[in-house]
């Protein structure tokens, strides 16, 4: 599958609808062999692992380890670092999203990304949904996507009677589920999560966390988060970064998350989620 | 180093657990010889101590569901604990056991015994050295040493089963020994079941130690 520079010119994708992931097929994601350089530091070393379609990955581990440069060469955000680049593979389907025929906008609309602050747009809630879609070339019924996504956001019941209004007075944990809304309008395959629960209070995270229990069933998602309990509740499969010993951040392990929180291989691992420093 | 309270309130428990295993050796040393000696005051005294047991063991276990409460407790950590709880629970049991011997002694303390104690104390013996190594292991997070003690519970059965035999035999020869010989088969069957009782705590040990949590040896009796 080569994904074409036109939006329009898009092979459809079939996407599993399980509850729980299928470990025996085909990773929809495989990251392969992942080298990120900042200029001449090398920030990011050797890291390799496979995310299963229909699942939550969880990347855990201390500040500055490289998880969040990591979950954004996956849709390749750091395009937008001048002084970033990226050597290995990045595989979507197959395909390495770094190639030279792949259009990254293309590669942005089949793996979207909501981020840590919600970053709604300046316009009604209506329009944070339509927007993105039409740029992509929707030509649909507008009312029934609108409804779709805010439905599948768990926001339309909540929102439904002010359609209208700005999407920026809504509170976070709702400006949130309306990003995560805006990024399923215009139909991923993945959704990347950078600490999407970090600036919200406990019940909106909780409120996030039923949300990617849902919205499993039809996308696949990776999260970076630094609540290791909220790793713990939600993801499939955890993934444990660490700075090595030239501060260059590397993955340590890749676990089944009930192995990883009960049972972990390395003892590293082990020392970071019982929070044995020093 | 970082969690120091938390790890110093882990390591208490465990500790808690090292020091209800010696309050438990010594309800079993005393049952045996109030059981030798038929001493009724020695009985009686270890039927009030195990008031004393079974009130650490609630205090155990209360302390461990704070911990995880609280603390969110994951991998070696949260295996340590629910090793811990369990392993309060067996040895609370064990308190029992010994308890009920000694209300055997009380029942019975005002007929001859049938005949010297001989096999009973080797069961005691055996089962109190099954004990102690099992804490060892327990406190040196030896797997390997906890499986090594499961086959010395075939001995403790084999001894009961001799008892039984014995008893047996008795109560054939002369039914007026049918109370005392009745009340002597269950003081056997509480050490076989202490016996037993240590196996689960190696299971524990060996859990977490390793995570894999499985029966251990299946006896021959």
């Amino acid at each position: 599958m080569v994904v074409e520079s036109q939006a329009q010119a898009r092979t459809p994708v079939v996407t599993q609808r399980a509850t729980a992931p299928d470990i025996e097929a085909e990773p929809i994601v495989q990251i392969r062999d992942l080298n990120v350089f900042y200029g001449t530091f090398h920030a990011v070393a050797s890291v390799s692992f496979d995310v299963a379609a229909n699942s939550i990955t969880a990347l855990i581990g201390p500040s500055g380890c490289g998880k969040s440069t990591v979950l954004r060469c996956i849709n390749r955000m750091n395009d937008l670092v001048p002084s970033a680049r990226v050597e290995g593979q990045i595989l979507y389907h197959g395909v390495d999203v770094n190639g030279a025929k792949v259009d990254p906008v293309e590669v942005r609309r089949r793996i979207g990304m909501v981020f840590q602050k919600p970053n709604p747009f300046p316009k009604s809630i209506r329009d944070n949904i339509l927007w993105g879609a039409r740029i992509n070339g929707f030509r649909g019924n507008a009312d029934e996507l609108v409804e779709r996504s805010l439905r599948q956001a768990a926001l339309w019941d909540e929102v439904k009677d002010k359609l209208n209004q700005s999407g920026l007075s809504l509170s976070g944990g709702q400006q949130q589920r309306l990003c995560i809304a805006r990024t399923i309008a215009i139909n991923p395959d993945v959704i990347l999560m950078d600490e999407p629960a970090s600036a919200l209070d406990p019940i909106s995270t909780l409120k996030i966390e039923d949300l990617m229990r849902e919205l499993v069933r039809d996308y696949t998602i990776v999260i970076v988060t630094h609540n290791m309990q909220q790793a713990a509740r939600v993801s499939d499969q955890t993934v444990f970064f660490s700075l090595n010993e030239r501060r260059q951040g590397e993955l340590v392990e890749a676990s089944p998350t009930h192995q990883l929180f009960t049972n972990p291989r390395e003892q590293r691992t082990e020392d970071y989620i019982t929070g044995r420093f020093g | 180093m970082t969690r120091e309270a938390y790890v110093h309130e882990l390591h208490g428990l465990r500790d808690d657990i090292v020091a209800m295993s010696s309050m438990i050796d010594k309800a079993l040393a005393r049952s045996v010889e109030a059981l030798r000696q038929q001493d009724l005051r020695l009985a009686e005294d270890i039927i009030r101590a195990d008031q004393e047991i079974n009130r650490v063991r609630w205090d155990i276990e209360e302390r461990a569901l704070l911990l995880i409460a609280t603390q969110a407790p994951m991998a070696r950590d949260l295996r340590l604990i629910s090793a811990i709880i369990h392993i309060a629970t067996e040895l609370e049991r064990m308190g029992d056991h010994a308890a009920g011997n000694a209300k055997i002694v009380i029942e019975t303390g005002n007929e001859p015994l049938l005949k010297p104690l001989v096999d009973i104390p080797r069961m005691s013996d055996i089962a109190r050295s099954m004990l102690s190594d099992s804490i060892s292991a327990f406190i040196n997070d030896d797997a390997d040493a906890a499986r090594a003690i499961v086959d010395r519970d075939d001995d403790v059965d084999a001894l009961y089963n001799q008892i039984y035999r014995e008893l047996l035999t008795f109560m054939m020869a002369d039914p007026t020994t049918i109370n005392r010989a009745t009340h002597l088969l269950w003081a056997a069957h509480n050490f076989e079941r202490i016996a037993d009782r240590v196996t689960n705590i190696c299971e524990r040990v060996v859990f977490a130690a390793t995570g894999q949590l499985d029966e251990l040896a299946v006896s021959n009796y």
